[in-house]
């Protein structure tokens, strides 16, 4: 399928990259979830956007969709900034896909770094943005090593490097990026997503999709799989919690962000997911600063 | 002791191109018995360490291991996923350079502990309980266990090269050169506390060294190398105090000279 643009400058291929590559890209997906959190090489696209602009993910979106799919794209939760308005505006110019900013309404979900609150579905595609897939890298830099450690199953390292976190912190102070293991096999760097999403990767309904552009890979989580966080016994995984609910809607359990109100230290605690916040409070929900952070924004 | 040995090497060589770096070596170790491998630069002592240790394939010859189980196993028939499992419990490896065998950005405590968390022991206060045990036992201070390696003096990190290979208690530890790079004075003291803790632990131990002193002080047995072969084996004493061949005679006597 072709898609002509209208200022009938260029043709594109449907979703932008040329049909070879889609097989190639979806051949490495399929390998993927045929082997859940195992890191697959693929031969890595040029995308008309720089590298930390989520190139993996938008390689492995457009692998994946369909004319009839719905994308939401969100950056640290929110649907509005211009990564994730660039990434929207992109298929749906180039691959003529309705849009969305709600979660549910979605059948893909490309992200970088969050996992939306609402419960994802069987059916929906969650699509990480990853910028380094390797979860060894940082005590092995040598790759010939790392990928004998993945196949050998030894993980030793990933649990040096919490030993040290609370040799220094006197907790695991980890709190992105956060290592798990797949289906008790691989260990898996889940991306930059705050560590506060784990659990939501563990049994989930939908399919997980990660595309690291810059370094290569592609890896998956297939629906309800299990995913463990690694800790030690004395020192177990823990999410973090926020003391006060989020201020324009009240939630509480959902992950906050501080946003700065002035120059004379004022502040407040908002949900990081925008959909979610924005669903709340159209639901009637009411934070305590809620009427006037609208007196603000107009 | 069982009838049978812990490490059986027969006919290893190793031909780097037309070079030899050791030619048609066999040797047995036996559990709790310290072999010292000595000759001159070049003569093929580290060559034969890597090529028994599975470091470095030999071009012939095989090297036999018995398990904690019993059974005698060739090391280089074995899959890779055991063997690299078996030189991480069972074995230690202590490098002339501690750098090769240290993680040189990770805490003292974490380069002792890695190995234990390496065979799935995820209990972080046993794990520090026993690196500071073992930091100890090397006499690296307590206060230093959050430091890193590349703070420590070069006998600090011998030391903890040491603690960290014996933390699984392994049967079998291969040296090359352990007090190679230090001053004497530290040498002294390193070589005491390798003495006492091969007594201890009661440890197999193949060391290569090119000072025979090492070899009186540490060994029970030695192996004298020249041009890659073994020229003469026996006990320590006798062949330092009565070497039979010409060429350990002069390798006694130009030592004694210095
Ligand atoms: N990687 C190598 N490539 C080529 N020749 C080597 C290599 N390593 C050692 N040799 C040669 O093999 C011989 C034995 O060296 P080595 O085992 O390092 O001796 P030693 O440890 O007794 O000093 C020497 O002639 C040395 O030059
Ligand atoms: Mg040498």
């Amino acid at each position: 399928m072709t898609i002509h643009t209208d200022d009938g400058l260029a043709t594109y291929n449907f979703a932008y990259l040329d049909e070879q590559t889609k097989r190639m890209i979806r051949r490495a997906i399929l390998k993927g979830i045929a082997i859940p959190g195992y890191q697959v090489p693929f031969a890595s696209r040029e995308m008309p956007m720089p590298y930390g602009w989520g190139t993996g993910g938008v390689q492995v979106t457009a692998a994946v969709i369909g004319p009839d799919d719905v994308l939401k794209v969100i950056d640290q939760g929110a649907d509005d900034t211009t990564n994730a308005v660039s990434i929207r505006n992109f298929f749906a110019k180039v691959a003529e896909v309705e849009t969305t900013t709600d979660t549910a309404t979605a059948s893909i979900i490309q992200t970088r770094h969050r996992i939306p609150e609402e419960k994802l579905k069987e059916g929906q595609i969650l699509v990480y943005q990853v910028p380094i897939p390797e979860p060894l890298r940082f005590l092995e830099p040598r790759e010939t090593e790392t990928r004998k450690m993945h196949a050998l199953s030894e993980y030793g390292l990933m649990h040096v490097k919490l030993y040290e976190d609370i040799a220094k912190n006197g907790h695991i102070a980890t709190t992105y990026a956060y290592p798990v293991k797949v289906e008790g096999r691989y260990v898996m760097d889940p991306s930059p997503t705050p560590k506060f999403d784990n659990p939501k990767m563990h049994m989930s309904d939908a399919l997980q999709l990660f595309g690291a552009g810059r370094e290569k890979r592609i890896y998956a989580i297939p629906p309800h799989t299990d995913v463990v966080s690694l800790d030690f016994e004395d020192y177990p995984f823990e999410v973090q919690t926020f003391v006060e609910p989020c201020a324009l809607c009240a939630a509480h359990g959902v992950y906050l962000d501080e946003v700065i109100l002035d120059d004379k230290g004022g502040r407040m605690f908002v949900c990081s997911d925008t959909d979610h916040c924005e669903k709340r409070r159209e639901g009637g929900h009411r934070g305590h600063l809620a009427g006037d952070a609208r007196e603000t924004a107009q | 002791m069982t009838d049978q040995p812990l490490l059986c090497v027969n006919g290893v060589s190793k031909f780097y191109g037309n070079r030899i770096g050791c030619q048609d070596v066999g040797l047995e170790l036996w559990l709790g018995e310290v072999l010292a491998i000595v000759g001159e630069s070049g003569s093929g002592k580290t060559t034969l360490l890597n090529c028994i240790s599975t470091r470095l394939p030999p071009t012939a010859g095989t090297v036999s291991y018995r398990m904690r189980d019993g059974q005698m196993r060739d090391l280089y028939r074995m899959g890779e996923a055991e063997r690299r499992f078996l030189m991480r419990t069972d074995w230690g490896f202590v490098h002339q350079n501690p750098a090769d065998g240290l993680r040189m950005s990770v805490s003292a405590g974490a380069n002792v502990g890695e190995r234990l968390m390496a065979v799935g022991e995820r209990h972080y206060g046993n794990i520090r309980e026993t690196a500071e045990d073992w930091l100890g036992r090397v006499e690296i201070g307590l206060d230093r266990i959050d430091d890193q390696p590349r703070d420590f003096s070069g006998g600090m990190r011998q030391r903890l090269q040491i603690a960290r290979n014996l933390v699984t208690v392994p049967r079998l530890v291969f040296m090359d050169e352990p007090t190679g790079g230090l001053d004497v004075s530290v040498q002294a003291r390193l070589l005491d506390l390798l003495r006492g803790l091969v007594n201890d632990l009661g440890l197999a131990v193949v060391v290569v060294t090119h000072d025979l002193a090492v070899a009186r002080l540490l060994s029970h047995r030695i192996m004298v190398m020249k041009d890659g072969a073994v020229v003469e084996t026996g006990l320590t004493d006798r062949v330092l105090d009565d070497p039979r061949e010409p060429y350990t005679q002069l390798l006694v006597s130009s030592i004694l000279q210095v």
